[in-house]
């Protein structure tokens, strides 16, 4: 009824291609992009800019990345942390060797060195899989960070290893309210998934899919297997680097390589698996869920403590927030282990068929 | 009806958020839960316990109340930042000042905290070289930072060791982050300068197995241990060094591995004679504890008495001291109303706090004078030895320098790079 593609005809191959086919779709889609562009920053405080908004866009791109790897290609990776950490030294050293460097080159660069590490570590997955590759890219979570710290160039010479990122200008302009910062990680997110959408729905996307699902009978196909997985290592920490040197020049301002500890790398994979794997969408909700919820939580148990007159200790708050967040994970995970992506799309057949459901 | 009530207690709700209006308000982000819960705990009971202490005895400051909200962030830095940002908005004037208690937030708070004005005091950690107040004018490293603690530490072991030390083989044994890293250029340097050999063993996180550290150190045969660990790892490199037969009394760790909590987690007798930097002292014979005691734990309204006098309680109420005392000096130049961040941060910078000041507030001897500047924001850059005798921690030593020239010279260099870094023309606010 509110959503039925009846009479929406697809009257050119172009039509045919469209990223969103169905009228409904894309006036969904475009208004929220319209409502998070123009009117957000108009009514979100300070505290939902920076606390919430900012940190969810970031981990919102990491989790694409690691999607990209894991859900689409199929290779599971824990060095999701130390491939943002590298994207973030990077752009930081791009930012300060290469005079007057725009700051969307030093990003871009940061993602690219990222995906020439990423390819590196990734290179072990040509002869391993599943959780053997798991431990492989765990080395990567544990060698970066060390040797960010270890070699003091990456961080010019600060004594603690721990790098502050100098000032964001783009075209003149200084990007340094919480407005401007989340306008310009809302682009940045909003382009890379339109190209991550439209790479997954590319030749190579498909390869990536066909390797996953089966490698022999990819190979068997004429897909080379050896390009397409280090492919997908390298769009993945391209995205992971990304959202590193976003993480460290727009949301922390100053980083150190023990903040990309393997706590985020988990967190990133939770984010996928609560959100679903090999979903785009999935990963915004899943980057939602874990960066929203436990705020969400928190503000509800403050809410009723004062609302009843009883003080609750930020200790137990926290505990309490903690159990109620498990509790939820394994909740949705036994009701959808396909993640929040596969409920939403439950719900969009739902609303096709109500109210005469057959 | 129901809802009637539930109205009501939105009603009651937003009233007191008006009542409490006229109040200082000190946002508090802490952490009780998590991997670092043991370290926390009894530091955030100490401040908030001094806070109660003000309002039981002297009801406030200079008559205006003090209100406080804790906001838990575990340890986890997104969480911190997240803390900040709601702390931020609650209170008439803001947080007061910021206590971020750990290096992850400290570095994330840098660029932040000035733009909201919100002073930031890190007691005993975070940037050294933000001790330069005039590229940092909003940050505090109060009473000593680490590379003063760091070159203190050489110094208290020239002190003990026999004819000096010169040509004694020191081991750095540091856990391998960004934290451990810190003291390493100074402590290089005083090698140099003072002309004994340093080797470094780094211990990886955790640090809860150390046996190969300890083999290379016996191997090394050195004069004495530097322990610069965290967490974990200290209970566990006191432990390794009995089973390695290594002597505790050659061991000093820094005022992070030198608690109560890391000598009893390795067993309490076996820590004894292990010496370690302070820059509180430990013991409830002070008269603030004793009134602390008497004003709020007698009254049934303190956090955890067994807390009271060990090591990180102290900080704690010293933490909140130099807090409380900022704002007193900024009243005294503002008069005695609530104090804004600004407010708070001129009261922190033009901070004196003389042995006589100190003794009438009944802090005596538990910490050393403190007197800031624009230039200095450590106010003392002084640190004490103590030692564990199996019980308790005993004082070893008298408030100790270190080489201060050098300490400075390094501080004013890094300052100067992270102002070019940023666009900082370095001046005084």
């Amino acid at each position: 009824m509110f959503y039925r593609e009846n009479g929406q005809f697809k009257i050119s191959y172009s039509k045919d291609q469209a990223l969103l086919t169905i009228s409904q779709d894309k006036f969904f889609i475009f208004a929220l992009v319209a409502f998070s562009l123009l009117i957000v920053p108009f009514i979100a405080s300070d505290y939902w800019l920076t606390a919430i908004l900012i940190p969810f866009l970031v981990f919102t791109l990491a989790a694409l990345g690691l999607n990209i790897l894991t859900g689409y290609a199929g290779q599971l990776s824990l060095g999701t942390a130390a491939f943002m950490a590298v994207g973030a030294y990077a752009a930081y050293n791009f930012q300060i060797r290469v005079p007057n460097i725009p700051i969307i080159f030093s990003f871009i660069g940061g993602g690219l060195i990222a995906a020439a590490v990423g390819v590196l570590f990734g290179l072990p997955s040509l002869r391993i899989r599943g959780f053997y590759l798991a431990v492989a890219t765990l080395a990567a979570q544990f060698f970066i960070p060390w040797l960010l710290i270890k070699v003091e160039w990456f961080s010019n010479y600060n004594p603690s290893g721990v790098i502050t990122t100098p000032p964001v200008t783009f075209f003149g302009f200084i990007i340094d309210t919480p407005v401007s910062k989340y306008i310009f990680i809302l682009v940045i997110v909003i382009l890379l998934t339109i190209l991550a959408k439209n790479l997954i729905r590319s030749k190579i996307g498909r390869s990536w899919m066909a390797v996953r699902d089966m490698d022999i009978a990819a190979e068997v196909i004429g897909i080379p297997i050896m390009k397409t997985k280090l492919i997908a290592f390298a769009v993945s920490s391209f995205y992971c680097g990304v959202a590193g040197a976003v993480y460290a020049f727009l949301y922390l301002g100053s980083v150190e390589p023990d903040g990309f500890n393997i706590d985020l790398s988990f967190r990133i994979l939770f984010m996928i698996i609560i959100g679903g794997i090999g979903s785009v969408m999935g990963s915004y909700f899943g980057a939602a869920f874990i960066t929203l919820l436990p705020i969400l939580l928190e503000n509800i148990i403050h809410f009723l403590a004062v609302a009843l007159s009883i003080t609750i200790s930020s200790a137990v708050t926290s505990v309490l927030q903690l159990l109620i967040f498990g509790a939820l994970i394994i909740f949705f995970l036994i009701v959808e282990p396909h993640g929040l992506a596969r409920l939403w799309s439950i719900l969009k057949e739902k609303l096709r068929l109500w109210p005469f459901p057959y | 009806m129901r809802k009637l009530s539930f109205l009501s207690f939105i009603f009651i709700f937003f009233l007191n958020h008006l009542y409490a209006e006229d109040s200082q308000f000190f946002g508090i982000a802490g952490y009780r839960v998590g991997p670092y819960a043991a370290g926390g705990t009894p530091f955030f009971t100490g401040y908030i316990d001094y806070l109660k202490l003000l309002n039981e005895r002297d009801g406030g400051l200079n008559k205006v109340n003090i209100t406080w909200e804790e906001c838990e962030f575990e340890y986890n830095t997104a969480k911190g930042l997240e803390c900040y940002e709601r702390l931020k908005t609650r209170g008439k004037t803001g947080p007061t000042a910021i206590h971020p208690m750990s290096t992850g937030v400290t570095y994330g708070l840098m660029d932040k905290a000035p733009k909201d004005e919100i002073p930031l005091i890190t007691l005993g950690y975070g940037r050294t070289d933000a001790t330069d107040g005039r590229v940092f004018p909003w940050v505090f490293p109060l009473v000593t930072n680490y590379w003063s603690q760091a070159s203190a530490i050489i110094e208290f072991i020239n002190q003990k060791a026999k004819d000096g030390i010169q040509g004694k083989k020191i081991v750095l044994l540091y856990h391998d982050s960004a934290y451990g890293k810190e003291p390493q250029n100074v402590i290089e340097q005083e090698a140099k300068k003072l002309k004994f050999e340093l080797v470094k063993v780094p211990v990886p996180h955790p640090g809860n197995e150390q046996q190969s550290q300890w083999l290379q150190i016996r191997k090394e045969r050195p004069d004495w241990v530097i322990l610069w660990g965290w967490g974990v790892m200290n209970a566990t490199a006191i432990k390794t060094a009995q089973k390695v037969g290594f002597k505790r009394n050659k061991i000093v760790g820094n005022w992070w591995a030198g608690s109560e909590i890391d000598t009893e987690a390795a067993g309490g007798k076996v820590a004894k004679g292990y010496y370690a930097a302070t820059l509180n002292l430990s013991g409830s014979d002070f008269k603030v504890v004793q009134d602390i005691k008497k004003y709020v734990y007698d009254k049934g309204k303190g956090g955890n008495e067994k807390y009271l006098g060990t090591v990180l309680w102290n900080r704690g109420v010293v933490a909140a001291l130099v807090t409380v005392e900022g704002v007193k000096k900024a009243q005294s130049k503002y008069g005695n109303k609530v104090m804004t961040g600004a407010q708070v941060r001129w009261g922190l910078e033009n901070l004196s706090l003389s042995k006589d000041d100190l003794k009438k507030l009944g802090f005596g001897d538990m910490v050393p004078p403190i007197k800031l500047s624009c230039e200095n924001h450590e106010g003392a850059g002084l640190t004490r030895f103590q030692q564990w005798d199996g019980k308790q921690w005993t004082v070893a030593s008298d408030w100790i320098g270190g080489d201060k020239k050098l300490v400075r010279n390094m501080i004013e260099k890094s300052a100067a790079q992270y102002a070019k870094e940023k666009n900082i023309t370095p001046k005084c606010l």
